[in-house]
């Protein structure tokens, strides 16, 4: 640890902290030959670093190269790697050392002023100072930007409206995987079924929903939602409010008396959200209840939107409840 | 005296292996009846003798708890309808006898002989209408198929390795010992918490597929050599991080080496 600061010292420090050459102390640190070569390297593996550094950007933003993220880790991965083999490199080749038996102590200033003089003699080897901490510095800055490139993808920040749209608006037909309009008479009880919107982008937020079937007294719908469940069928987001995960469980008891309640689970988080109460939230991260479709059935017997969601669809952010919906 | 004393060991160690070779058969009460007795009528003794205390008389279920004798509690659901399919399915994996109707049922060991078993089924069966048992032929099924329809509809819960994994509240159950006529039943009647899927959800066809996947994934073609209990990122990120921690040990060692100078 202490070689180190050594180090550290040396490259920010050192440059600006030149003694004066008259009266010279007695050397702490024994004179060693400058060695050009192992600069060489170090100004090398510092360039990769900044090469591999600036890489990650670029990757990120060029959407159109295969396996995209495993690039990105292997830029990440390298750049860290150029640079930890460039220290140990200065460390090891650049650095004059010398055994220091006591310990150092920042108390008295005759011993920083010690300690200063470490670091102005250790630092004796290099040649080309300045080429050096610019590469450094290079290799740092690069790796700064990559860091923060991923938040990027944190989400849109001023214009949050793409957030609240969904393709559901009333008289739109449930359809399923295959786009087969969803019957009343298709749903049955104790079981799930997945639903789109007919005509619309699938892989939005806002299309996918989930299809389940109580019996009608089975229901504790909040008043505001009373017909939103024709015959007991329910339409949910199949998104969940937490992270965003496709709710892909549904429990239901086969014997009611002893066994939990009919549920959708997430299947990253276990959020577990009541179906026969509007989507509450009965266990799990999940901060807010899982947004309902009301649903209607058309003289044809098919099943249709009568409306949009009770509240905006998928993983919660800071403005979520701010409005509701729009189609 | 020590003789006596060395006979009673002897007799004593003798004992033991007969004992465990045949244990006293807890929690059922075994019914015999005439050769020739229909199956029915058989079933119909055993569930009286067995079942009664939570499924009520005649499988009419009893929904809200009572004590009977031995201040055993009994609760349980209507067995009108369920059809010899359920009752196959719960007592072929030794699900039933529950021995406390608020646990969720596992797999044990089947107490019930093969033909009491059949007497049972028999006797649910003719309770009322309802699901006959399957016969899936997951020769049929192809496996590709079969693994992409476990993804969409079982892996959420018993995981894409069928290994088994959570719902809140519930354990999904590893299907390492599920036999194909098993895992059709549990398809179509959703035991416990499980969804049922019904033939317009999951064909026959479909589902002899999905069976051929689990019995496949019982014994999955390891390519990569290391299994690690096929349970995916967690225990392979645990041996990278055992692996890489080693390096990054050796990396430290010779990183901290002085120089001799």
């Amino acid at each position: 640890m202490k070689r180190w600061l050594i180090a550290l010292g040396v490259l920010v420090v050192g440059r600006f902290r030149r003694r004066p050459l008259l009266d010279e102390p007695e050397r702490l640190v024994p004179s060693a030959a400058p060695d050009r070569r192992a600069e060489n390297i170090v100004l090398l593996l510092f360039g990769a670093a900044t090469l591999c550094g600036v890489a990650v950007p670029v990757i990120y933003a060029w959407d159109a190269i295969p396996n995209q993220t495993q690039f990105l880790g292997l830029a990440f991965g390298l750049a860290f790697a150029f640079l930890s083999a460039a220290c140990i490199v200065i460390a090891k080749r650049l650095i004059v050392t010398e055994d220091i038996e006591e310990e150092y102590g920042l108390t008295h200033p005759e011993d920083e002023e010690a300690l200063e003089q470490l670091v102005d003699e250790s630092g004796d080897r290099f040649t080309r100072k300045r080429l050096l901490i610019l590469a450094g510095a290079g290799a740092g800055t690069a790796l700064g930007a990559a860091l923060v490139t991923p938040a990027a993808s944190l989400g849109p920040v001023f214009d949050t409206s793409t957030l609240y749209k969904t393709p559901w608006r009333r008289g739109v037909r449930l359809v399923d995987e295959a786009g087969h309009a969803f019957r009343a008479d298709d749903i049955e009880e104790e079981t799930f079924y997945t639903a789109y919107p007919e005509h619309a982008e699938r892989e939005q937020m806002g299309a996918p929903i989930v299809v389940v079937r109580l019996k009608p007294a089975e229901l504790r719908l909040p008043s505001a939602r009373s017909g939103w469940a024709p015959e007991g069928i329910l339409a949910y987001s199949k998104i969940c409010t937490h992270a965003g995960c496709a709710i892909a469980l549904y429990r239901k008891p086969t014997f009611a008396p002893v066994e939990p309640r009919p549920a959708l689970v997430c299947p990253c988080h276990y959020s577990t959200f009541d179906v026969a109460n509007g989507g509450e939230v009965l266990f799990g991260p999940a901060g807010r209840p899982l947004p309902q479709l009301p649903l209607l059935v058309d003289p044809a017997g098919q099943l249709r939107a009568a409306g949009n969601f009770s509240g905006a669809v998928g993983p919660s952010w800071w403005g979520v409840r701010r409005h509701g919906p729009r189609s | 005296m020590t003789r006596a004393l060395l006979l009673c060991l002897v007799a004593g160690l003798l004992a033991i292996p007969v004992a465990s070779a045949d244990p006293p058969q807890q929690g059922v009460t075994h019914v015999h009846v005439a050769p020739g007795t229909p199956a029915v009528d058989w079933g119909e003794q055993l569930f009286g003798a067995n079942c009664v205390t939570c499924h009520g008389p005649n499988g009419r279920g009893i929904t809200s708890e009572v004590h009977g004798a031995g201040n055993e509690e009994g609760l349980g659901p209507s067995l009108r309808g369920v059809g010899a399919g359920a009752a196959d399915f719960y007592l072929r994996t030794g699900y039933m006898p529950l021995d406390d109707p608020h646990k969720q049922p596992h797999r044990s060991h089947v107490l019930f002989s093969k033909g009491e078993l059949a007497a049972l089924v028999a006797y649910v069966a003719s309770l009322g209408p309802g699901p006959r048992i399957p016969r899936p032929h997951p020769e049929r099924g192809s496996l590709s198929e079969g693994q992409a329809l476990f993804t969409e509809h079982c892996a959420g819960c018993h995981q894409i390795d069928a290994k088994g994994g959570y719902v809140t509240n519930a354990v999904a159950p590893t299907l390492d010992q599920a036999s194909p006529v098993e895992i059709a039943e549990a398809v179509r009647t959703g035991p416990y918490l499980m969804p049922r899927f019904s033939g317009r959800q999951i064909s026959d066809a479909q589902l002899d597929s999905i069976i051929r996947y689990v019995i496949y994934a019982k014994h999955p073609d390891d390519r990569g050599g290391w299994a690690l209990g096929h349970v995916g990122p967690v225990p392979e990120g645990l041996v990278t991080w055992f692996i890489g921690i080693v390096l990054l040990i050796a990396t430290c060692a010779v990183i901290g080496k002085r120089i001799e100078s």
